[in-house]
């Protein structure tokens, strides 16, 4: 590539607010009334064709919700929310449910491939034979239904149902309810419980015992409508000795506003199961005076619940205005398994507050935490975490580390780990380190010919290769290029 | 946190609020900061699980029953209590119940440039030295250091003169005399002038038996390049409670070490607030703690890094017998002008005891970019592996745990740099395990 031109390029895209997917998709929608209220959530159960029985645990879960209060524990300071300005449903208008993929709006099609995920089959097996990856059925998500979802037929043969939870409702309605809130209760934090009453979508997932998913599962979730709220909800269950690699990608528009995001992410793992979560989330961050941008307040929790189960978390966070996540784990099954590795790079006036918990119930149960926070700009970027091993978590293992690193004078990066041991045989490890980019690595590269940002990106990489291995090949290409782009414009 | 709206109070807040409502109007400066206190601990109380720093030592439940004031101690029963440290042969000022024992103190042939004198003498006197107390605050309320600040009458001031080298090291023994419960507070003042070198010691202990409490806060003030060492030993009975708080102030291109070692008291809670205020000083607090029974020990720790160019190190050990809990805390704080910051913290637990229970929390807060900070916590068993390699060469196991216990803390103890305190503080550790086989 000439040099030159690659040159002009990068000082074009040094700007905090290059967002690629902040385009807007002008579409006729349907809302919900504005605001919350019983009738809001009559609404969208009304919508969702739902069994009565889901309607009474929604309005219960609202309820409890009114009673509860807005957690204030977090490192993260942001305007109050106007719940009741917000929709809670926004859905693309249609005539009929679209039978094929044919039938989907063709704007929305071109949304997703805009954004790079093929809804067509045969285009998702063109994409993937030059890419020389795996076959990948994805869910989409607009706003707060579910557009499409593919590979259902090839994946049913295996016996693996995967589905937008709304449909998994009515089509399997026992599965969903014994595990449905089983993770994360209804009255488990004012998130969850508001995400109980008035979640919309979201992806089901169930592989049958013994069953290896013959294919990687994943969700692409997109807000797209103004002044609404995504509540998506996500189910995944692995039954005895299944395996699923399932991965989640979300975008918004650049608006001046903020939007929320509350998700509730619930994993099940029986005895040998193994589950993958990973996830990409590159949400609208804001522009670079911290103005607009989406809430990322997420409640995400796995339960390792036979023996021998092991669940992974992945995360690259580079977008959100506002991350507030701790996806963990319940280490019920003896010798079960947690695992969590993150990247959380906080860039302009992003805040982050981000983490895990691995809670060691189970007897020699194991886990392992590796957290790798880059903030820079005027970001904050806080690492917050859990370890515990109960009185009878015999043998309980964890080794925990994690490490940030600061670019520029302007940002913060905080680590709070809290680790209780109740059991003597059990084996904590935790380190954590924060530094900057070492003057030397820097020296050397430029040495070389790397310009600072080109040299920057490189030394991140190798900060956080650790966890861009444990990413399914497709998406660690992907967090790559993100982490080059989010700290673009941060050298200096 | 959320703010919670409390009308209950318990009878031992009741208690502290109607003692604290006794105190005269009008008076000085230190009249003022003492109503101050009083009123802050009267809006907030005693903190409970859900006030974060508190949270694995719930004092509103600990300090449940109100017990009074304690009185006037004995000379006799007084220095028949007095056991702590004897061997070091440092220089012993003795506080009993909270009052400076002038009859069992050394206060003759003071070295020059080194004065030490009562609080409640310095206050009678009018000592313009007064002025400095209380000038160092914690960020956030601290109940403790409230309650301290409203009823602590009595206490030792000492100052070193710039540039004086003070061989001998000063000890404030802490006794508590009494059959009954009773509380005792006591407030000391350390100033350490610029250049001067100088050791300051810290004893608590107490009668077994008593469920006294026992409320000490000491403040220093490091000057500039001052090279200053702070030992503390707190062997206070297994029924009380014993709450300090210590807050530094340190200068330019001082050389601070603090040690601080454990192994008395039902609970114990130390509160250690640290602000490096000049800059190219080296710090380090470090501590021990062997705890056994039911006992309950917290180290909690604020380092605020201020100013360039400052080394921490926190190196704290924790040996937990029988159903016994440790907790630490430490956080490190590093400002934005605090560039080419060097700090580093380490907590380290055994857990003998199959009940004990160890709650570690280091925490980071970093808003410069140009620095070098780390923080590692590790809590387990004794290994295995060098047990079945001592057991192996025909050492019993208890013995065997023994000696790895005592190579364990000796690595904290080992950085205690006087020599005559040092040893005793092995012989109290080798004591401690002596016991337990």
């Amino acid at each position: 590539m000439p040099a030159v031109q690659e040159t002009v390029e990068q000082v074009r895209s040094i700007d905090v607010d290059q967002y690629k997917y902040g385009f807007f998709t002008d579409i006729e929608s349907e809302k919900a009334p504005k605001g919350l209220t019983e009738d809001t959530i009559r609404f969208i159960s009304a919508k969702k064709d739902e069994p009565e029985w889901m309607l009474e645990w929604r309005l219960e879960a609202f309820r409890r919700w009114q009673t509860m209060r807005e957690p204030e524990w977090a490192r993260v300071s942001y305007p109050p929310i106007a719940y009741q300005e917000l929709y809670y449903y926004s859905a693309p208008k249609r005539k009929d449910g679209p039978k094929s993929i044919d039938d989907i709006d063709p704007e929305i099609l071109k949304t997703y491939e805009k954004l790079g995920i093929p809804l067509r089959e045969r285009d998702a097996l063109l994409g993937i034979e030059s890419t020389g990856g795996s076959k990948v059925a994805v869910d989409a998500v607009f706003d707060s239904v579910s557009v499409a979802t593919t590979f259902k037929e090839e994946l049913a043969r295996a016996g693996v149902i995967f589905m937008p939870i709304s449909e998994a409702i009515r089509e399997y309605p026992e599965l969903v309810r014994k595990y449905l809130g089983s993770v994360v209760p209804v009255t488990d934090n004012f998130f969850a419980t508001l995400n109980s009453a008035v979640f919309s979508d979201g992806s089901f997932v169930y592989v049958p015992k013994g069953v290896r998913c013959p294919m990687e599962l994943s969700t692409y979730f997109r807000i797209n409508e103004r002044n609404t709220g995504q509540f998506e909800r996500t189910l995944i269950i692995a039954d005895e000795g299944a395996y699923v690699s399932y991965l989640e990608g979300c975008t918004a528009p650049m608006r001046d506003e903020n939007q929320l995001h509350a998700a509730v992410v619930e994993l099940v793992a029986l005895a040998d199961a193994e589950i993958k979560y990973s996830t990409v989330q590159n949400w609208y961050p804001g522009d670079k005076d911290g103005k607009g941008g989406i809430f990322n307040f997420v409640t995400k929790r796995g339960d390792c619940r036979g023996d021998r189960s092991k669940i992974s978390w992945t995360q690259v966070e580079t977008g959100s205005a506002i991350t507030w996540k701790y996806p963990s784990c319940i280490l019920r099954g003896d010798e079960s398994r947690g695992e969590f590795y993150s990247i959380a790079i906080s860039n302009g006036h992003q805040q982050v507050d981000s983490g895990t918990k691995m809670i060691h119930l189970g007897k020699n149960t194991t886990s392992r935490i590796i957290s790798k926070g880059i903030a820079a700009g005027h970001s904050d970027n806080t690492y917050r975490g859990l370890v515990s091993a109960h009185r009878k978590a015999t043998g309980a293992r964890n080794f925990t580390n994690c490490d940030s690193l600061l670019i520029g004078d302007k940002c913060g990066a905080h680590t709070v780990p809290y680790i209780e041991s109740k059991n003597s045989s059990a084996q904590f490890e935790h380190e954590a380190t924060t530094s900057k980019i070492s003057e030397d690595q820097l020296f050397y590269c430029r040495q070389r010919g790397l310009d600072p940002e080109e040299a920057t990106a490189l030394i991140v990489n190798g900060f956080v290769k650790d966890v861009l291995q444990q990413l399914p090949m497709e998406f660690a290409v992907e967090a790559q290029k993100l982490i080059s782009v989010s700290l673009e414009g941060s050298v200096g | 946190m959320n703010a919670e709206i409390r009308p209950i109070r318990t009878p031992a807040e009741q208690a502290l609020v109607a003692a604290l409502e006794t105190l005269p109007a009008g008076g000085d400066r230190l009249a003022e900061l003492r109503r101050t206190a009083a009123r802050s601990f009267t809006e907030n109380g005693l903190p409970h699980r859900r006030v974060e720093e508190w949270k694995y030592t719930d004092l509103r439940t600990i300090l449940r029953e109100a017990v009074p004031l304690a009185g006037p101690a004995a000379v006799a029963r007084a220095e028949a209590g007095l056991k702590l440290l004897g061997e070091a042969r440092a220089r012993r000022i003795v506080v009993a119940n909270g009052a400076v024992v002038p009859e069992l103190s050394d206060l003759a042939d003071l070295e020059p440039g080194l004065s030490i004198v009562s609080l409640a003498g310095a206050i009678a006197q009018g000592d313009e030295r007064l002025s400095r107390l209380g000038g160092l605050v914690p960020a956030r309320y601290d109940a403790a250091l409230a309650l301290n600040t409203a009823l602590a009458k009595d206490g030792v001031l000492i100052e070193v003169a710039p540039g004086a080298t003070i061989e001998r090291p000063v000890q404030v023994a802490s006794v508590f005399v009494g059959e009954a419960p009773a509380a005792s507070y006591a407030r000391n003042l350390v100033i350490v002038g610029a250049g001067a070198r100088f050791t300051y010691v810290e004893s608590f202990e107490g009668p077994e038996g008593v469920a006294y409490q026992t409320n000490s806060a000491t403040e220093f003030l490091v000057g500039d390049e001052a090279h200053f060492d702070v030992v503390r030993a707190q062997d206070e009975s297994a029924t009380a409670v014993h709450l300090s708080t210590l807050l530094f102030d340190v200068g330019r291109e001082a050389l601070l070490h603090a040690f601080g070692f454990a192994t008395g008291a039902s609970v114990a809670r130390t509160s250690l607030y640290a602000t490096l205020s000049g800059n190219d000083s080296k710090v380090a607090f470090n501590g021990a703690a062997l705890l056994k029974g039911r006992q309950h020990g917290d180290s909690t720790l604020f380092v605020d890094h201020a100013v360039p160019g400052c080394e921490s190190r926190e190196l704290f050990k924790h040996v937990l017998d029988d159903s016994s809990r440790g907790v630490f805390q430490g956080k490190i704080v590093v400002r934005q002008a605090a560039q080419k910051t060097d700090g580093r913290m380490m907590s380290r637990a055994l857990v003998l005891g199959d009940d004990a229970e160890m709650d570690n929390k280091p925490e980071l807060e970093i808003f410069a970019d140009d620095v070098q900070c780390g923080h590692g916590a590790t809590c387990g068993a004794i290994d295995e592996e060098l047990l079945f390699y001592l057991r192996a060469r025909g050492i019993p196991l208890k013995e065997a745990q023994s000696l790895l216990v005592q190579a364990f803390v000796g690595e904290a103890i080992e950085t205690v740099e006087h020599d005559g305190l040092r040893d005793a503080l092995v012989a109290r550790a080798e004591g401690w395990l002596k016991a337990r086989a």
